[in-house]
């Protein structure tokens, strides 16, 4: 396999007696898109949030082009190209569509200590922010203030904000949740654009969209991956129908 | 821009056509008092106007913001009292003292949120409270007498009550209009961005708290300006001006003028004021009125009066 471009190592962590991930080892090649499935509360949006920064695990590695980021701050691996979007929208409600990404644009766009200028009027935030709503189809939305928006438009939104920030690999949790079939489908199409240019973990709930987008799967349960392969194999694999499907009838009962 | 015709530009346009003419009314009617009583509304809507760039933009819930009234007064005053009196001195040590405090405070409480935001902020300005209270040699408790205002080598004569209110209100013009650039600016999105979602801000790749302590320290230098200014109008100073009670007056000139509105501050300054003086000639229980009314506000009209001006634009 090639230098990977993401590098899990032995990754654990515990909230309280609870183990959110036992022991985590993953690689994702450059240009991989990496689907990652399992029940609720198997432990994928706490992966998530480690990979990003906002969760500091108790034990293991996170590397990121080589580079050991198990310690950097959130803003510190955004600047390295490592984005995320959220499985619970989190945008700027009272801002207008086309602010939000501009938001994003400029915090890679060096400091923002820069008081007298009118940032709504440079385009070089501008532009690469209508760039990237283009490439989610909210381009006509720009000027709508984001809390007007209906569900499918905010997850889109999630996945422009995330792509503004010139990232080298995304990583998104569940952009597909609560969407509808037609919302789904567009979606699907995006990110298998999105695909041909990024690497990208993805976690989703939507198995059909999984098998038609992921180059590999990991299935986690109870915070252990315990198969990554191939989707024929893994749709082969016994062990993973088994663990995967049984746990999701006693996970929907406390999920 | 444009800068189309609603009630709200309307509005603004005549309160400061209002406050420019103001001494030529006083001049006119030998009104002596409507003077004083604006210059006090002035430099009160400065400072309120300094809170509303982290309160209403930010989103930071400053309990003790009266605290840079405070240093910025007593900067004045205890110089004055020591014989220094050139403001060409006074006045940077007054940014200086100001500045060095809130970076001191906020950068502490700005690594907290919501409740324990405000009782830090709170718990800052209190100790400043008592710290300045027990100054025996500068009057404690009593306060300070400043026998002579801030010098600025005959350019400007601040003991003159006209020459002085203008200065004020150049000060208010001066704070609108960096308000305005800093609130548009970069920076001011990265601040407005925190006060919407501090999370995904990070997430996107803003080292935020440097933004949000940078905003503290501009609002708490634009306020230490402020109590400079109060020093010299009321020629004392005491700890009575940084009382937590004084914060809660300008967070109240804040949201009844509209939180995050770029002229709300001096909106709400000018009502709060001019209620409060025509109310207490009534009745000495004026707050049982403004009470209820800062209810209305909050419950039917969050935007305050610069919201309900705005919203009026249809009609």
């Amino acid at each position: 396999m090639a230098e990977a471009l993401l590098r899990i190592e032995g990754l654990t962590k515990h909230f309280g007696g609870v183990v959110a991930s036992d022991g985590i080892s993953l690689a994702v090649p450059p240009g991989e898109l990496h689907a990652l499935i399992g029940p609720n509360g198997a432990g994928k949006t706490t992966l998530i949030g480690q990979l990003s920064g906002e969760i500091v695990p108790d034990a293991g590695r996170i590397r990121f082009e080589g580079r050991d980021i198990t310690a950097l701050p959130i803003y510190r691996r955004s600047a390295l190209g490592l984005a995320r979007s959220f499985q619970i929208t989190s945008l700027f409600l009272d801002f207008t569509v086309l602010d939000n990404v501009a938001l994003a644009v400029q915090a890679h766009d060096g400091h923002s200590f820069r008081f007298w200028r009118d940032a709504r009027e440079e385009t070089r935030l501008r532009e690469p922010a209508r760039a990237a709503l283009a490439r989610v189809g909210l381009a006509d939305r720009s000027d709508v203030v984001v809390a007007n928006l209906s569900h499918g438009e905010h997850r889109q939104l999630e996945i422009a904000m995330a792509l503004a920030t010139s990232p080298r690999m995304l990583l998104l949790d569940e952009p597909m949740a609560g969407m509808g079939p037609e919302e789904s489908a567009r979606m699907v199409k995006t990110l298998g654009e999105l695909k041909q240019e990024l690497t990208i973990l993805l976690i989703e709930h939507d198995m059909e969209a999984v098998f038609a987008l992921a180059d590999r799967i990991s299935v986690m349960v109870y915070g252990r991956v315990i198969a990554s392969d191939f989707p024929d194999k893994i749709r082969a694999n016994a062990e993973v129908r088994q663990a995967y499907l049984g746990e999701r009838e006693t996970a929907g009962g406390h999920a | 821009m444009n800068v189309s015709l609603d009630w709200r530009n309307i509005a603004v346009i005549v309160v400061l056509a209002v406050l420019v003419a103001l001494p030529l009314y006083v001049a006119v009617t030998g009104d002596r008092f409507m003077l004083t009583l604006f210059t006090r509304i002035i430099i009160l809507a400065l400072a309120a106007m300094s809170l509303n760039l982290i309160l209403g933009y930010g989103g930071m819930m400053s309990l003790g913001h009266a605290a840079y009234l405070g240093i910025g007064g007593y900067a004045v005053g205890i110089l004055a009292h020591d014989g220094i009196t050139s403001g060409f001195v006074q006045w940077p040590i007054v940014i200086a003292v100001s500045a060095l405090f809130a970076l001191v405070v906020g950068s502490m409480c700005l690594r907290t949120r919501g409740v324990y935001f405000i009782m830090l902020t709170l718990a800052f300005a209190q100790m400043a409270y008592y710290i300045v209270a027990g100054l025996a040699r500068y009057g404690g408790d009593d306060g300070l007498t400043i026998y002579k205002r801030s010098q600025f080598a005959g350019l400007i004569d601040l003991s003159n009550k006209v020459q002085f209110y203008y200065l004020c209100l150049a000060f208010l013009f001066g704070g609108l209009y960096l308000s305005r650039r800093l609130i548009n600016s970069r920076f001011g999105m990265v601040i407005q961005g925190s006060r919407s979602n501090d999370r995904r801000m990070q997430a996107i790749g803003f080292p935020t708290f440097r933004y949000r302590l940078a905003g503290f320290v501009i609002a708490g230098t634009m306020c230490g300006l402020a109590g400079a200014l109060l020093a010299n109008h009321t020629e004392f100073v005491s700890p009575a001006m940084m009382y937590w009670t004084r914060s809660v007056d300008l967070m109240v000139m804040v949201i009844l003028g509209g939180m995050g509105s770029l002229f709300g501050p001096l909106f709400g300054a000018i009502a709060l004021l001019v209620f409060e003086e025509a109310l207490s000639q009534v009745t000495e229980y004026w707050q049982i009125i403004l009470g209820p009314l800062l209810l209305l506000v909050v419950l039917f009209a969050r935007g305050g009066i610069a919201g309900l001006l705005t919203s009026g634009r249809h009609g």
